[in-house]
């Protein structure tokens, strides 16, 4: 699988080799570029200053009421006025704070300290464990907090730290949940294999490998918890149910609301200090995941600002652009597809443009099989997808023109593909076979149901008549029970099976020309020999023309009349298939060909002359 | 196949005795799902075993029963004399300066956040080697495996495939290793880098009298790098010995289908032996229905 | 499928059962002397004796709770200690008036988050932009604070609708569409905001799956792969979160009734539990769990209709 389909890791590619040193604490700083990032750390640091600070800076007791100062407004003792028992807003704002935080730090201490643990347990050892505790997870998370809460205050009395030690409990379970998840996915990773190899007791390997994985999304989360629990013990507060001594905000609220026909800023203060406090906890869990997620993302743009420089394209075409559909070059309409010059790139975050594809050109006619052979990396599977026009969104066309059956798909100047005219040809003129066989499939419909919506859609044909023909295409592709496959999911056929599906879809509406990306690699040996077979014998039969994207230069072989050889985006060579793999001239295609195996003396260097094996590895 | 009378006289370095390997089935009650049946393999010093066969066959299987990594039903593993078949962690820990793994996918089989240098540090220290001696080594280990030394203080994302698997292999060789198990080490990569790593372990080979049992699922590959091949079909061992009749003349039906079905990068030989496969799928279908038509 | 509903059911129950023991327990251990408390302080201890053994209170635990459950399989759920008024019959008035508005609401949430969301997943630019924006500003205001701002502008100082509502279904339709408004508006905002963002999510997830790029090369519609193919893809982890907000709702309605002083569940809970008034309590505990065991069964039959693979095993 040396060419993986995945568009993303094509657009923003590995770095490789770069110079400089790691830089550590990336995420850090990151979170600092962040304007939001900044501005949630400067809020939640203020609010937990003045909460440390409280008892200095209020000029009152939380409940020192002066009685002959009621509903006061704001003046220059009592800067945010006073309450219905003449309690001054500002002091109770301070020390609410501090409970506030406090009360939410123990709710997520809490909850950390009860689904960390049980989750690296359930997770790494799984077992009975695991079953045990998902069963009390859901109960669980079946309850909704408040009623909890009132349950557990008619059971033990206003208090806010068995509430919060309760809500903690209750809520632990979107730690265990987090974690168990984390771990799951890393345990059956290969360097957690490699370790216990070397001997690295269970508790090393969780503390060097697994809680490293875990350890960011645990804070995320716990900005997130911290804020839910600053909510619910508040609206428990202002259900009245809370510790009537204490100042908190809950309780402020519910004194300004019952205050609200006299003085309804008294309803303000606690509200904002509320949505400041939680907003800046939403705020800091999404800039931290902002940082975490890799920050060379490309953004999305905007439909209307399309910088893609021209390049390549001759100048003398690209005058040509613009002029809603061109006429193809006289002389060139008869050939199937021909692809002029193209370049394909990505817009780059700082208004670059990435190229993938770079001045690409070849043609292919009717009953013809042209192999494009490459590395990984190499633009082949991106030259495929432009000409079916299924390039992800972020993709430009940055040069040169694709033309299919003497009309342009893009012509000169165009940007992108035109979705308006390939959503002609796609389907029913042009189609496409996929490398993974169940990933291309739609688990939740049957197969018959796949392969009959196309031809009754494309080809206008009834649903009864589309399914006679599917049942025939099933056979034509050698499936020995065309029923049974007709009916079942693609969950309940095995890979090649899968895969012979998928042919049977590309040619059900008979098309002229099949794009075939890598469609044996995922496959086992034997079972690509059938299916190289099984593609010949249909592309006989039915006259197509075939591009087939594969990095293998045996599938070409059987298969090619023509081969193009990609590296880098650039095409590198083409010819016919007996010249290229007989007599390459590109040095690149002479080395491709000179790491096959075949032939070759076992036990003897390849590329490498003797004892200098370890020869640093190009860098790509 | 056949054991010569001599060889008997040295023990091999590594031999598996009627191995299974169950693993329990998810549902309740049902029956167990079994992996290897009645495996039996031994590889000498310095010799590599290639073992092939397509998804599924199991090959995987048996290079993780070796490792401990996959539950031994019955049977055995001697590794130097020693039943090392239900080793606890600790023994293994003594076992990983002898036995060690390079794996297939070079984006997984190093953690993310660690740097080179650490990476290659953990088996060292594992064993107790103090850290300045493990710096030493691991300057070693890179230089071994082609690797600038500044490697040490990178991450594995800024390096490609072949470069990663590079660092693979010298995790594999830091404790100088007497067997590595390389489970399809080069199957995730492009054909030049798959060469130049293949290169590599021919070298090391060379240089250190290192074995290997080296799971592929491609014959070319394990022909060339193997002394000897097994080929494995259903959890079982269907055919095994020296690589060049293995691979080119073999005997049993399913390793005669998988040396026809891989295809050669020459139209006209490749006709040829698409041909010739054809016929041998015939001859075998023939064989099968006579088998039938006596029974 | 009937097998797979009635293993749902039957675990539903098995969880019913754990959780009222559980409830049952923790009440009856932890609340002190509940005679004296229902008698005050100046009651005699013959008093409280007399009353302990009118409640039973000085039966063992365990005979307790088996009564208990013995007479609420029976639909008795005892009477109240202050009013004497039967548990069931309390449950029984105010239910229809939380449910009404807890359903509106989801109904409400369910529509306006999926198609929000699902705009925002195809369509991104602004309208994704927006969706981010309203889901980081809805997570950071609880629904009771915006209720209360409903209350003090839109109602007080707008005088639009009513501020309280103490109105009942009899007293016509209108009316009472008119008092549910603005309780309902607060219940759903933070429902919508979230679940558009959650729904967003998970379409896009299901937008970049290869099998939408192979329905695309087979000439199907943008508009029949999404509606068809992606929201039925992406529709389980829709239901989960929705499911998920309306157990959230179920406390959050409780403030919202006070807020706006409606005869639901939301007053008769802060009263029992302020006063400690133990089978009211156990009554709302109860109901709240069917309610939740019923709507998981539910989301679980529809996950198991759209998922071939749930069907099959």
């Amino acid at each position: 699988m040396s060419d993986s389909i995945d568009t993303a890791a094509v657009a923003a590619p590995v770095p490789t080799g770069q110079s400089g040193t790691v830089v550590r604490s990336t995420v850090m700083r990151r979170l600092l570029r962040n304007p939001l990032g900044i501005a949630s750390l400067v809020i939640l640091g203020s609010i937990a200053l003045l909460a440390i600070f409280a008892p200095v800076l209020a000029p009152f007791e939380e409940n020192f009421a002066n009685i002959t100062k009621t509903l006061a407004p704001a003046d220059s003792v009592n800067i945010l006025g006073t309450d219905s028992a003449g309690r001054d807003t500002w002091s109770r704002l301070l020390f609410g704070a501090q409970l506030t935080l406090l009360s939410a730090l123990l709710c997520a201490g809490v909850a950390i300290a009860i689904g960390l643990p049980a989750g690296l347990i359930a997770g790494y050892y799984a077992g009975k464990f695991e079953a045990v505790s998902n069963w009390v997870v859901s109960i669980l998370m079946s309850l909704p907090g408040l009623i909890v809460l009132l349950t557990i205050r008619a059971a033990f009395g206003p208090s806010v730290w068995i509430s919060m030690i309760a809500f903690g409990v209750l809520i632990s379970p979107s730690y265990f949940r987090l974690t168990r998840t984390a771990v799951q996915s890393v345990r059956n990773e290969l360097y957690v294999d490699a370790a216990r190899v070397s001997g690295l007791s269970d508790l090393s390997i969780i503390a060097r490998h697994i809680f490293s994985v875990v350890r960011a999304p645990i804070i995320i989360q716990t900005a997130a918890i911290a804020g839910v629990a600053i909510a619910i013990q508040s609206g428990l507060e202002f259900l009245g149910l809370g510790d009537p001594t204490k100042a908190t905000w809950g309780v402020m609220l519910s004194e300004g609301f019952k205050n609200v026909y006299m003085t309804p800023t008294l309803l303000l203060w606690p509200a904002l200090a509320m949505a400041l406090t939680i907003g800046g906890l939403v705020l800091l869990g999404n800039a931290i995941r902002d940082a975490l997620e890799d920050g060379e993302k490309i953004k999305h743009r905007k439909k209307k600002t399309v910088p893609a420089e021209s390049t390549t394209a001759d100048p003398a075409k690209a005058g040509q652009s613009r002029k809603s559909v061109a006429a193809v070059e006289v002389g060139t309409e008869h050939h199937l597809i021909k692809v002029t010059n193209l370049g394909v790139g990505y817009p780059q975050a700082d208004g670059s443009v990435k190229k993938v594809v770079d001045d690409v050109s070849f043609h292919v006619d009717r009953g013809e099989i042209l192999g494009i052979v490459g590395e990984s990396g190499s633009g082949k599977s991106q030259t495929a997808f432009s000409i079916l026009g299924l390039l992800p969104d972020n993709a430009r066309i940055v040069g040169g023109s694709i033309q299919f059956d003497g009309n342009y798909t893009v012509a000169p100047g165009d940007d992108r593909v035109s979705q308006e005219r390939l959503s002609k040809l796609r389907g029913k003129r042009i189609s496409y076979i996929p490398q993974e066989p169940m990933s291309n499939l739609d688990p939740a419909f049957t197969i018959g149901y796949q392969l009959v919506t196309p031809m009754v859609r494309v080809l206008g044909i009834s649903k009864a008549e589309a399914r006679k023909r599917a049942l025939k295409l099933l056979t034509d592709v050698g499936i020995v029970n065309p029923e049974r496959t007709f009916e079942a999911y693609p969950h309940e056929v095995s890979g090649g099976m899968a895969q012979r599906v998928l042919i049977a879809g590309a040619i059900s509406c008979e098309p002229d020309l099949v794009i075939a990306d890598e469609p044996t690699t995922a496959l086992d040996v034997t079972v690509q020999a059938d299916v190289l077979d099984l593609l010949r014998e249909l592309q006989q039969r039915l006259n197509i023309g075939v591009i087939l994207v594969t990095h293998n230069f045996g599938v070409v072989a059987d298969l090619c009349d023509r081969v193009a050889v990609m590296q880098n985006g650039r095409l590198v060579e083409e010819g016919t298939v007996r010249d290229i793999l007989r007599n390459p001239k590109e040095q690149y295609t002479q080395t491709l060909l000179g790491s096959m195996l075949e032939g070759k003396t076992p036990m003897t260097m390849l590329v490498s002359r003797p004892g200098s094996a370890a020869q640093k590895e190009p860098v790509a | 196949m056949s054991v010569s009378l001599d060889s008997s006289q040295k023990s091999p370095l590594l031999a598996v005795e009627n191995l299974v390997v169950e693993y329990p089935s998810k549902r309740f009650r049902a029956k167990p799902f079994r992996a290897l049946t009645d495996i039996n393999i031994t590889i000498g010093q310095g010799e590599t075993l290639g073992l092939v066969g397509e998804s599924g066959s199991g090959k995987t299987t048996l290079g993780r029963a070796v490792l401990g990594l996959a539950p031994v039903t019955a049977g055995k593993v001697i590794f130097e004399g020693n039943d090392i078949s239900n080793a606890s962690r600790k023994e293994r820990r003594t076992l990983s300066r002898d036995l060690q793994v390079v794996f297939q996918d070079p984006y997984t089989s190093l953690n993310p956040a660690l740097e080179i240098g650490d990476i290659l540090a953990e088996p060292l220290g594992v064993q107790g080697m103090e850290p300045t001696a493990a710096k030493k080594r691991v300057q070693e280990l890179l230089d071994q495996v082609g690797l600038p030394s500044d490697a040490i203080h990178r991450l594995p994302r800024e390096f490609s495939g072949g470069q990663r698997q590079r660092v693979a292999i010298a995790r594999a060789l830091a404790l100088s290793p007497k067997l590595i198990v390389c489970d399809e080490p080069v199957s995730a990569l492009d054909l030049s880098t798959q060469a130049r790593v293949l290169d590599l372990f021919l070298q090391i080979q060379k240089d250190t009298g290192v074995s290997y049992l080296f799971v592929s699922h491609d014959l070319d590959v394990v022909r060339h790098i193997s002394h000897r091949v097994a080929v494995m079909y259903h959890g079982e061992i269907v055919e095994q010995g020296p690589a060049e009749i293995v691979t080119r003349d073999p005997e049993h039906p399913y390793t005669q289908r998988l040396l026809l079905a891989s295809p050669v990068p020459d139209p006209d030989r490749q006709e040829q032996r698409r041909a010739d496969r054809h016929r041998l799928l015939a001859n075998q279908r023939n064989q099968i229905e006579q088998a039938g038509a006596v029974a | 499928m009937i097998k797979f509903i009635a293993k749902r059911l039957g675990s539903g129950l098995v969880v019913l059962f754990v959780v009222s023991a559980l409830t049952f327990t923790l009440l009856y251990t932890s609340s002190g002397s509940i005679a004296r408390n229902i008698l005050g302080d100046q009651a005699t201890p013959e008093q409280v004796a007399l009353k302990e053994q009118e409640l039973g209170l000085d039966q063992p635990l365990v005979t307790r709770y088996f009564a208990w459950l013995g007479d609420a399989v029976s639909g008795n759920l005892g009477a109240s200690w202050f009013t004497s008024e039967p548990v069931a019959n309390s449950l029984a008035t105010r239910i229809p008036v939380t449910m009404t508005m807890v359903f509106t609401a989801m109904i409400l949430i369910a529509i306006c988050a999926a198609l929000i969301g699902v705009a925002a997943a195809v369509k991104r630019g602004w309208v994704d932009r927006v969706v981010q924006i309203g889901a980081i500003v809805g997570d950071s205001i609880p629904g009771y604070v915006i209720g209360v701002f409903l209350v003090t502008i839109l109602a007080i100082q707008l005088g639009l609708f009513p501020a309280t509502s103490t109105i009942s279904p009899e007293v016509g339709p209108e009316a009472w569409v008119y008092s549910m408004t603005l309780p309902v508006i607060a219940l759903l905002i933070n429902g919508v905001t979230g679940g558009a963002q959650q729904i967003r999510s998970a379409v896009i997830k299901q937008l970049e799956r290869d099998y939408v790029r192979t329905l695309r090369s087979r000439g199907i519609g943008e508009r029949e792969i999404l509606f068809k193919h992606v929201l039925r893809s992406a529709a389980p982890a829709g239901l989960t979160v929705l499911s998920l907000q309306l157990i959230g709702m179920l406390g959050g309605v409780v403030i919202i009734e006070q807020i706006f002083a409606l005869p639901g569940m939301g007053p008769l809970a802060v009263t029992a539990t302020g006063q400690s008034d133990l089978p009211v309590v156990m009554g709302v505990v109860m109901y709240t769990v069917v309610v939740v065991i019923v709507v998981n069964l539910l989301v679980d039959i529809l996950n198991g209709w759209l998922n071939p693979k749930v069907r099959v095993s």
